[in-house]
């Protein structure tokens, strides 16, 4: 190992259960934070949009929202094929953490959307390609959660969501082109690598603040129910337990 | 800043439904995501806990 620590140490639930349990506050309080500094920009000092009047400050959840329901599915993807490859269970404990998180947020953008588009465009939903791709994503979701629910065996339930959760990855960077493939109803990307921001600087800093605060929101729920999962998986999970409790247990036996 | 009020800072420019049903959305989502996964926690460690003060027939032998 270069870096003179041993990832792979932590590649193990007992190692893993321990280390999430440390870092999940930090997350938490750095994310309520930022959530805090970014709403308070985007609500104070963000100027009004000379187009979209105040309906625009709907974009301070909305962007943030969809771009963590595509970036998360892409994660569990990635964790889906590392388990699938590695056989490791951690990897798939935490495809199956991630899922509900990433489907809430699916979610949100479209709620958050259709806000935005009854009063812009007059309609609360369209079947365009953008809206379109995203609903499909949100099937996505919920095709690897219902997947998992229904295998009794263990083994298998992880390799099925893993294989249909990397198969429809596919639709990842068809969202993302939507606007710049089709012609679509939806705007096309206010941010982008290419040409930069056509925002007002106030209105971009808001925005990504709150991106960083969803970001370590979900990094620390997904982090606390992958805890849950290794407690509700793992057959003897005693790491956890007080020493008391263990002790207790000793002695009743 | 661009509030006069605070009823001017709830209207929204008359999008005040629009905004807030988004934001308000959100927070519940968020909020009942973390309770729910507090119960989770509280009720799996419960679980945790029974089976190893409890054992089974073959691990008290």
């Amino acid at each position: 190992m270069s870096t003179g620590i041993n990832w792979l140490k932590y590649s193990s639930p007992q190692a893993f259960y321990p280390l999430a349990g440390r870092l999940i506050p930090w997350f938490a309080c750095v994310a309520v934070a930022l959530m805090g500094i970014g709403l308070y920009m985007g609500f104070f000092v963000a100027p009004t949009d000379f187009q979209q009047g105040e309906a625009y400050r709907i974009i301070f959840v909305h962007v943030p929202a969809a771009w963590m329901s595509m970036f998360l599915y892409v994660v569990m993807a990635v964790w889906a094929g590392i388990g699938m490859g590695l056989n490791a269970r951690l990897s798939f404990m935490m495809a199956q953490a991630i899922a509900p998180t990433g489907a809430m947020f699916t979610f949100l953008a479209l709620l958050t959307g259709a806000m935005w588009g009854k009063p812009t465009w007059g309609a609360w939903w369209v079947w365009d390609a953008r809206l379109t791709s995203e609903l499909i994503l949100l099937f996505q979701y919920a095709g690897v959660m219902l997947l998992r629910t229904s295998i009794d065996d263990m083994r298998r339930a992880d390799r099925a969501s893993a294989v249909f959760a990397l198969v429809g990855v596919v639709n990842v960077p068809i969202i993302y082109f939507s606007v710049q493939w089709w012609n679509t109803l939806h705007q096309g990307a206010s941010v982008s690598m290419a040409t930069g921001s056509k925002m007002a600087s106030t209105m971009l800093t808001a925005m990504l603040l709150m991106t960083v605060a969803f970001w370590l929101y979900s990094i620390a729920v997904i982090l606390a129910r992958a805890r849950c999962i290794m407690i509700e998986r793992e057959s003897l999970p005693v790491w956890d337990e007080k020493a008391a409790v263990i002790q207790e247990a000793v002695e009743a036996r | 800043m661009q509030w006069g009020s605070a009823s001017e800072f709830f209207a929204m420019g008359g999008y005040g439904l629009y905004v807030w049903t988004s934001f308000v959305a959100t927070a519940l989502c968020m909020v009942w995501e973390v309770s729910a996964l507090w119960r989770r926690r509280v009720a799996a460690r419960a679980e945790q806990r029974a089976a190893l003060l409890g054992g089974t027939d073959e691990t008290t032998a």
